[in-house]
């Protein structure tokens, strides 16, 4: 009884260090928390952080459930989540920890170099199908969306399109860097791509919300927010837990943000 | 002597086991996939837990999931579009909610939220309000809640449009899957086939053995290269051929999915036909040229005869191969979930969506069950051909 009771003390040890912390959520945010993750661990030699993907809505679901110390989005925490959250009596911390803007990209023999939002949602669900609506040449526009599954379809519909469904016809890449190849060889193509992937074997566009003001895609111009396709990414941890504050100190030093920029997002700082 | 009985039973035991396994295994998958699917037409036809909301004196109480999507998309903007009064759609989400009350209003537990959403639905004639249903509080005057419905296997089997991630209703029509899979995959095995077995005639009947034991472990090296390096190789070679051969607006087509998967079954057509063609036996052979035929009317009047139910093998297996393909048609055919209608425009194939969507999809949701239910298609159309080759190949044998 005696060594039972010893053996399950040793197995809860090993099961649960005390300085694990448990990182969940988005895709995008994946890589960044990864490399801080890293970093962190060789400052930090006894922490053991965790990070896994799965998108913005499992993280948080996770957090939810207290399976995860920290979720990781690439959106706000939604209303009714909250209220999920609300209804458990947990209450959700929020920390913004980076920005990425996404480019719309052209191929670079395309004569058109700025388009309105209006212009790109009618591009995308169908409305306008040729180049010439919009300035360009006589030519079909070719359109290039990521598949379903990706947060940045799901960004790109709501901040773009206004939560409308993209057209049947779109063509979806499996990979941003497809998206990139297929633009690059295509001459009326147009797709969406993370700030970071942007080539010379693509041109990006000026976008416009206003349709007066456009906006070159650029590390200052999304840092400035004068560039309007650009998503915050947060770290939601549940109020009073101490355990990883540490982390997100880090991850929100100069170091940390330093991180940010190698990994291609925006910091706050 | 005994003990030779007993290893010798052992043995046979074994090969039993392993055998009763196996067949286990395929049906317990087969079940797995059939169940899975199955409850898709349990679903409801709105997305799981919530419901929309209308006022009370709008006539219209149900919305087909294509309306529903037409009515969100604002491609209908009026009423009487659907069967209802003269009056303007007005859309509301639940983060719409922000906008019209206050904190206070909503309580700082949220749980005023139920009342908040009637007073505001009871207030619009014409909105429509897509909210969970633990804030619907249908006891309230004023408000209507939509009747919903299931998924019907018409809309699934001949539906048109491909909206897995719709909200509020998704759409789940396989129809321009199917096809593109059918298109996709017949052109690849029509290109395959004729290669293939040119290939396989030539090294089983022609070529000499030095330039055989040099071609043979070639062949067989391109069945071993991972499926994503054949679809990088079509996006970055083969499709920008296709766009300025045929003078197209995009490269990613149909021809292009099918040519790598040609070239992805030529391995396994080769090696099967030219193994089935080497069956021969060389007395037949011999038999008839010294009757006089030359070494081509012996190719083809016995040896391809002869070893034809080898070389329909290699024809279900190579078909098996293309029809089944992910990696490498996701990156080339361009995804595109509309009704092929020729082989020079994108295409969507059951695999390459299962591919890309199962990792996201909510497991249990509906988009997750679709999925299976798309398994279960692929499935059925590998059956199909199967099965009707053996009848021909039945037929034929049964003739001579």
């Amino acid at each position: 009884m005696k060594k039972l009771s010893v053996l399950l003390a040793v197995l809860a040890i090993a099961v649960n260090p005390g300085f694990s912390q448990k990182i969940k959520g988005s895709d995008t945010v994946l890589p960044l928390a990864q490399k801080e993750a890293e970093s962190y661990a060789k400052i930090n030699k006894n922490s053991d952080v965790t990070v896994t993907g799965g998108g913005s809505g499992v993280g948080i679901s996770a957090l939810l459930d207290g399976t995860t110390d920290i979720a990781m989005a690439s959106r706000k925490i939604k209303f009714e989540e909250r209220a999920k959250l609300q209804q458990e009596g947990k209450s959700a911390v929020e920390t913004l920890i980076a920005y990425d803007a996404l480019a719309v990209v052209v191929n670079p023999a395309n004569k058109v170099s700025k388009l309105t939002r209006e212009q790109l949602e009618d591009i995308f669900t169908g409305k306008i199908t040729n180049w010439k609506e919009v300035g360009g040449d006589d030519m079909k526009i070719v359109v290039y969306s990521r598949e379903t599954s990706s947060g940045t379809y799901e960004f790109f519909k709501e901040s773009v399109l206004k939560n409308k469904n993209y057209m049947p016809s779109i063509l979806s890449m499996p990979a941003t860097g497809a998206i990139i190849q297929s633009v690059s060889q295509t001459k009326g193509a147009i797709g969406y791509v993370g700030l970071a992937y942007l080539n010379t074997e693509v041109k990006p566009l000026s976008v416009s919300y206003d349709g007066a003001n456009y906006v070159v895609p650029s590390f200052e111009n999304a840092k400035n927010k004068t560039y309007p396709i650009v998503r915050p990414l947060y770290f939601y941890t549940v109020k009073d837990n101490n355990k990883v504050k540490n982390f997100i100190d880090y991850m929100m030093s100069e170091q940390g943000q330093k991180i940010v920029k190698e990994v291609g997002y925006i910091p706050v700082k | 002597m005994k003990l030779r009985k007993v290893t010798e039973l052992i043995a046979e035991k074994f090969l039993m086991l392993c055998s009763s396994v196996t067949t286990l295994t395929v049906i317990l998958i087969v079940i797995f996939l059939f169940s899975e699917g199955m409850g898709l037409f349990k679903s409801s036809d709105i997305e799981e837990g919530y419901a929309l909301v209308v006022n009370s004196e709008n006539p219209v109480s149900k919305l087909s999931p294509e309306q529903i999507m037409e009515v969100f998309d604002s491609k209908v903007t009026l009423w009487s579009e659907v069967g209802g009064n003269d009056e303007p759609i007005l859309l509301f989400r639940l983060n719409d909610l922000p906008a019209y009350f206050t904190e206070e209003e909503m309580g700082d537990e949220l749980q005023y939220v139920p009342q908040c959403i009637g007073q505001l639905v009871s207030k619009e004639p014409g909105i429509i309000a897509f909210v969970p249903k633990m804030y619907v509080d249908s006891t309230a005057s004023g408000i209507k809640v939509m009747e919903e419905g299931h998924i019907r296997p018409g809309d699934f089997f001949d539906g048109k449009y491909w909206y897995p991630t719709s909200q509020p209703a998704p759409l789940f029509g396989v129809l321009p899957l199917v096809m593109g899979t059918l298109w996709v995959s017949l052109w690849a095995i029509l290109i395959a086939l004729p290669f293939g077995l040119a290939v396989a005639i030539y090294l089983a009947e022609l070529a000499d053995s030095r330039l055989r034991s040099m071609l043979k472990p070639v062949i067989e090296l391109l069945a071993g290269i991972p499926s994503v390096v054949y679809g990088f190789f079509g996006l970055v070679v083969i499709v920008p051929l296709i766009q300025k051969g045929f003078g197209l607006s995009v490269g990613e087509t149909g021809l292009a999915g099918s040519i790598i998967l040609a070239i992805m079954a030529l391995p396994t057509i080769i090696t099967v036909a030219e193994d089935a063609l080497r069956t021969t036996p060389r007395s037949m052979k011999e038999a008839s040229l010294s009757l006089g035929a030359s070494h081509w009317q012996t190719i083809y009047k016995v040896v391809i005869p002869y070893s034809l139910s080898g070389i329909t093998a290699a024809v279900v297996l190579g078909i098996g191969r293309a029809i089944g393909e992910t990696m490498a048609v996701l990156m080339v055919t361009g995804n595109a979930a509309v009704i092929p209608t020729t082989l020079l425009e994108p295409m969507r194939t059951i695999p390459a969506t299962i591919a890309a969507e199962l990792g996201e999809a909510p497991a249990g949701g509906a988009h997750y069950e679709a999925l299976f239910m798309l398994g279960c298609i692929l499935f059925v159309m590998t059956l199909i051909i199967s099965i009707s080759v053996e009848f021909i190949n039945s037929k034929k044998i049964g003739r001579q």
